[in-house]
């Protein structure tokens, strides 16, 4: 009943929006994968100081986003957590083809606000804690991810029992930070910005480097602010930014 | 037509949202009656604000109530110390913590309709009951409870159908662990972010179908337990 409620008033913002975003040629819809938040939040404001024009962004996992988008959302650019939901909308005729290309490659870090729990793979191995947090592998590319180093380290059947799931990688940070969980597979930038607790970067070789992708939505075929903001997105300084919060870019690395 | 066939992990969700709501119905049947009774006969001036915080799930967001709940349950909050108790850490993604939840966030629904009724039946039946000699509590039970029948089925039901429909709050606090925290609701919304939309089709429209069989049937019973007291 509640999801019938808000699917109800998802249309109603949805219709609401929709002109609004016609109306307004200066400013461009991007929905924004959860992990991207704060990046995303400084390469708009960077991308406002050279344009003048603004990027609405709006966050959710890329699962829910591409939902919303196959039903019409009003978004214009589509910074995604993996590279399958923007070839996925290509394919399925949302997105413009072509335009797909990859802006950020995300990584994954074991994390506790606990400074002694988390040492590296062997505290996977020790299983010494009540519970573990990740996103919801089936809609969230980084929980995904986790699951995978698990898998690769042969720790995964043992941790089952122990894993929690948020929704996206935005609630696995939530859990652990709140201390519900004792430690979580997160974004690395998430917690690139503190120094915290205790860390273990997970090597690259254990997953599937996570490319996140961004690709133009058909909505923004036309907007000249849109492909702005995605031209902006590739270039220098959306990429020091995007490194700053502990991304690879294609470019760098 | 044809029924469809119901994945294992599916009629998981099911039997865990019967079990939540009912246990949770049980529960607040339990809290809510007296919290009703003092509401409703109370002279206390503050009583209203008391109601108020009764009522306040009403109107919050399932965020507000799940992001206190989040840090409630956990190690820094009384949740963490309780269940420190059994060498648990928290009470976040335990089923016990979603009963905790709902019980909160149903809560409105139970203590107001019983608190209607207890107020409906007025101060007469209990006056005639004390001059007869009887003892408050045997006024309560052979008096007021049979009078607010109505006010109790529609609590229940309405407790009951609530909880099924919650979200937001398991959403934040559950964890989404299959057989423990993972109700339909959530379920459902997993099959719509994952595109599996055969299987949210059949459980949603079984939602549409359950809210209405509720409502009904609540409407009807309301009807024909009011009539026999007029």
């Amino acid at each position: 009943m509640m999801s019938l409620r808000s699917l109800a008033a998802g249309l109603v913002v949805a219709a609401i929006s929709l002109p609004a975003s016609m109306a307004a040629a200066a400013e461009t819809n991007v929905a924004v994968a959860a992990n991207f938040t704060e990046a995303a939040k400084e390469i708009a404001a960077a991308f406002k100081e050279k344009t003048g024009d603004e990027a609405a962004l709006s966050f959710g996992s890329t699962g829910q986003l591409y939902t919303q988008i196959s039903q019409d959302a009003p978004f214009e650019v589509f910074l995604a957590a993996d590279d399958e939901r923007p070839a996925k909308a290509v394919s399925e005729g949302y997105a413009v083809e072509g335009s797909a290309f990859t802006y950020a490659i995300g990584k994954i870090v074991l994390w506790s606000t606990d400074a002694d729990l988390v040492s590296g793979e062997d505290t996977l191995r020790s299983g010494d804690f009540n519970k573990i947090s990740i996103a919801n592998p089936t809609t969230a590319p980084y929980g995904a991810a986790a699951v995978e180093t698990m898998k690769a380290l042969g720790v995964y059947d043992d941790l089952e029992p122990k894993i929690v799931q948020g929704n996206n990688i935005a609630q696995a940070f939530q859990f652990v930070q709140t201390g519900n969980a004792e430690l979580g597979f997160v974004a690395l930038s998430q917690i690139a910005a503190n120094s915290e607790g205790s860390r273990w970067e997970v090597p690259v070789d254990l997953y599937t480097p996570i490319k996140q992708d961004a690709v133009l939505l058909k909505k923004g075929e036309e907007s000249a602010a849109a492909k702005a903001f995605l031209d902006f997105l590739k270039g220098p300084e959306a990429g020091a930014i995007i490194e700053k919060y502990g991304y690879g870019t294609a470019a760098g690395s | 037509m044809s029924v469809p066939e119901l994945s294992s992990e599916t009629l998981s969700a099911i039997r865990l949202t019967i079990e939540l709501a009912a246990i949770t119905t049980v529960i607040l049947l339990l809290v809510g009656t007296p919290i009703a009774w003092w509401l409703a006969r109370s002279k206390a001036w503050w009583k209203e604000a008391i109601a108020t915080v009764v009522a306040l799930p009403l109107v919050l967001p399932p965020t507000v109530l799940g992001f206190y709940l989040l840090v409630a349950l956990g190690p820094s909050g009384p949740g963490g110390q309780i269940a420190s108790l059994w060498g648990a850490r928290t009470l976040a993604f335990t089923f016990e913590g979603l009963v905790i939840g709902s019980v909160i966030y149903s809560m409105p629904f139970v203590v107001q309709p019983i608190r209607n009724a207890f107020e409906a039946m007025g101060e007469r039946p209990l006056e005639v009951a004390a001059t007869l000699r009887a003892s408050p509590l045997r006024t309560f039970w052979s008096v007021a409870l049979p009078l607010a029948r109505p006010g109790f089925l529609t609590g229940a039901v309405l407790g009951f159908a609530h909880t099924v429909g919650e979200f937001g709050v398991v959403l934040m606090i559950g964890g989404n662990i299959p057989g423990e925290t993972k109700v339909l609701s959530v379920a459902i919304y997993d099959y719509v972010e994952t595109l599996r939309w055969a299987e949210a089709t059949v459980l949603a429209a079984g939602m549409v179908v359950f809210a209405f069989i509720v409502i009904l049937t609540m409407t009807l019973i309301e009807k024909r337990v009011a009539r026999p007291g007029k």
